[in-house]
């Protein structure tokens, strides 16, 4: 009977993420109509059956999938170290933001401003910024050309990444944060711990349930970024994802390419996502008072229950 | 409590249902594929149009700031009140307005019927079957500037109509000229570096000579430009690409050689059609090759910029005489599903006419198609550039007519942006491009 009452959600899921999931590997399997007529000048239609043809050009470089090891290896510079650099400084606004201080409402949303403007506008903006004649070239007194070719416009992308998404995980921890015990701050101050031993062994872990799931939410985000490297950097293969690796061979109608890039990029997503769930025990869908199942998870359990490790 | 109900793990009949859904789905996928494009269909020429058809139509074009196409739209519908036109305003940016048709021919549906083209997509939309050809005695064709016609034929056929045309021009500064001691705008390069080392010798603050040299399409109409000023060609009529000639070749150096000696500022890297009128209108860039919509902002007298007043147009610089612009512009052509085609093509008559070619031009500055009205005095009065940008229409050059033209500008752009940064040579960077476009021309 709780079966016949999930149908309906099944159906649903079903419909809008598998039926397109299938219908997108499916057609990374097909290379559309290439041939041109010589006598007429027009294309000979038809989809034809090519096996995994469009992953072969795609990992080896051949053809039309020469773009493709640049975006996979841009994609992931992104992902590690925005992620890494966001997660250092939504750790710190986080504890900035818990302490009770005058202003503390107006301080907490000017954090959390950059995350509430849309992408494609703060991506405008930093465009403008990071003009060879704005505001970032002033400041720091040398004209580098941040949307040409090379490491800056990387750093570009990257700074304006951060900076939109910091207050993100800041915002989770504090959450996180909220929740311990302000006890466990006076027994640790009685047992005479200082700051930096305050916060590595009592708060990180205690605020670590949610500071993992933020990071996983972030990895994967990060990981389909588009918009931002799109308006900021145009063209340049220096900031080419692989989303926008897959929406530019759409553009040209080249949908077998497209959505062999897409499937790559989901296997990928679903790869980090697993090992995430598996190493760092990312608890996404509330198992932490369950008994753990192995001696690890057990662990880690105890570590958060009872606020230090063993 | 049984162990059971406390099971977590799926009972077989979620994973039943999960698996029939999910079959359910590929064989709906699998089927759905074998039926929409299986078979070839376009091999033979199509079947001629219906251009006998007459009723409603629409029109699809990007968005007009002044009004003067409803006034156009107006008119029509007026006298032809059977026949209706719609406009369907599309977005500003060329490459959504292209994505925008893409997604309508491949729904075949018939809601656009006039489409308003890039000249860049002639060559697709024919090959792709999106657009119909058009009878060549429908249109006043004469009287249109023959470059232009060029731009909407593809394999000796008519698919599109040219509607507006466009040529860039160099802008230079009376002032600047006069001290480099130029009696008026250099015809070449060489002229124009002379001077240019002549100015910054005084004012080392000086830019020279900028351009669109950003990574985007505006660097294949440089490179197009480039290249015909030095009298090559990157494809010729077969099809067969020339990227490595020795044409090709000097074209490029040219502005490499600017680079490197400082008469073209690295910042131009970054430049688009903005960002050098921006710099050019501070008065930090003394010479400006862009399209002519630079004059009016140029000429501003409300204090925006620093040039006005000081504005002169001509030729754009080139090898050996004056160079060879690309040319830019709008086409009409009519959609291949659409209905009522025959009024399609009076409409398209109608707007490509001398009188309506006039009143556009007056209306928005762009440069009209049909030559009889750059004879116009009112025109002429009007803007005092159009017979050098008349004269550079007449001289303009296409850039590549291929069917997958996405791929040859990337490959065009990667080459030319390689060899002005510095990362190439202009010869290993040319011949890449050469040994690119070859396998893109096979494909």
């Amino acid at each position: 009977m709780a079966y016949l009452l999930l149908l309906p959600t099944l159906v649903l899921l079903a419909l809008v993420v598998g039926f397109p999931l299938v219908l997108s590997a499916w057609q990374s399997l097909m290379q559309s109509g290439k041939g041109i007529d010589p006598a007429t000048g027009l294309i000979i239609k038809g989809d034809t059956f090519v096996g995994l043809q469009n992953y072969l050009d795609a990992f080896t470089g051949a053809g039309a999938g020469a773009g493709f090891w640049n975006a996979f290896w841009n994609t992931t510079l992104f992902t590690v170290i925005g992620v890494s650099i966001e997660t250092v400084l939504g750790v710190a606004m986080a504890l900035i933001m818990a302490r009770a201080m005058r202003a503390t409402g107006l301080v907490r949303a000017s954090i959390l401003v950059p995350w509430a403007i849309p992408t494609v506008v703060s991506a405008l903006m930093w465009q403008l910024i990071f003009d060879a004649n704005g505001i970032a070239n002033r400041l720091i007194g040398y004209q580098v050309l941040w949307t040409t070719e090379g490491w800056q416009a990387k750093a570009a992308v990257l700074i304006a990444d951060i900076w939109k998404t910091a207050p993100y995980i800041g915002l989770l921890t504090l959450a996180g944060l909220q929740t311990i015990d302000t006890q466990v701050y006076e027994a640790a101050k009685v047992d005479g711990a200082n700051r930096w031993q305050t916060f590595w062994r009592i708060t990180l872990p205690l605020v670590r349930p949610v500071l993992v799931v933020a990071v996983l939410f972030r990895l994967l985000d990060a990981m389909r970024m588009f918009d931002l490297p799109y308006v900021l950097l145009g063209r340049l293969r220096s900031g080419q994802t692989l989303s926008m690796l897959a929406t530019d061979a759409a553009s040209k109608t080249d949908f077998g390419a497209a959505s062999a890039y897409s499937m790559v990029l989901f296997a990928y997503i679903c790869l980090v996502a697993f090992l995430f769930v598996k190493l760092l025990g990312a608890d996404v869908i509330g198992e932490g008072n369950r008994p753990a199942k192995s001696r690890r998870a057990a662990r880690r359990q105890r570590a958060t229950s009872e606020g230090s490790l063993p | 409590m049984s162990a059971r109900a406390a099971r977590p793990s799926p009972s077989r009949r979620t994973v039943l249902a999960a698996g029939g859904i999910t079959s359910a789905a590929a064989a709906l996928a699998a089927c759905s594929s074998d039926g929409g494009d299986g078979g070839s269909d376009g091999g033979g020429g199509a079947a001629a149009a219906d251009f006998e058809e007459r009723g409603p139509i629409t029109l699809a074009k990007g968005k007009d700031t002044t009004g003067k196409l409803a006034e156009f739209l107006d008119t029509w519908n007026t006298e032809h009140p059977d026949e209706k036109v719609t406009l369907i305003e599309l977005p500003e940016s060329a490459d959504e307005q292209r994505q925008q048709m893409l997604n309508n021919a491949q729904a075949k549906s018939d809601a656009y019927t006039v489409l308003g083209l890039d000249v860049v997509w002639t060559a697709e939309f024919a090959a792709n079957q999106w657009v119909v050809e058009l009878p060549k005695d429908g249109f006043p064709l004469d009287e249109l500037i023959p470059s232009t016609v060029v731009t909407g034929t593809y394999f000796d056929k008519l698919y599109a109509v040219p509607f507006t045309t466009n040529a860039q021009l160099l802008f230079s500064r009376t002032d600047l000229l006069e001290k480099a001691g130029l009696d008026g705008p250099p015809e070449t390069f060489e002229e124009m570096y002379a001077a240019i080392e002549t100015l910054q010798k005084e004012d080392s603050e000086l830019l020279g000579f900028g351009s669109q040299y950003s990574k985007y399409e505006g660097l294949t109409v440089q490179t197009a430009s480039l290249v015909a000023s030095a009298g090559g060609e990157l494809f010729d009529d077969k099809g067969v690409p020339h990227a490595d000639s020795a044409e090709a070749i000097t074209g490029i150096q040219t502005v490499r050689d600017g680079f490197d000696k400082g008469f073209i500022p690295q910042e131009a890297l970054t430049y688009k059609e903005e960002e050098s009128r921006q710099a050019y209108q501070d008065g930090r860039l003394a010479f400006l090759q862009n399209w002519p919509y630079v004059w009016a902002l140029g000429q501003a007298e409300d204090g925006s910029s620093k040039v006005n007043g000081k504005m002169v147009a001509s030729l754009v610089p080139g090898i050996d005489g004056p160079g060879s612009s690309t040319l830019g512009g709008l086409n009409l052509g009519i959609s291949a599903f659409a209905k009522n085609k025959g009024t399609a093509v009076d409409f398209i008559a109608f707007m490509v006419d001398a009188v309506q070619q006039k009143d556009w031009g007056l209306a928005t500055s762009q440069a009209p198609a049909n030559a009889g009205v750059y004879e116009d005095q009112e025109m002429l009065d009007a803007f005092p550039f159009f017979p050098q940008l008349k004269e550079a229409i007449d001289k303009g050059t296409s850039r590549p007519a291929v069917v997958n033209y996405g791929d040859v500008t990337q490959a065009v752009q990667e080459a030319a942006y390689s060899c002005f940064s510095g990362e190439k040579d202009a010869e290993p960077a040319m011949t890449e491009l050469q040994t690119q476009l070859g396998d893109l021309a096979q494909g």
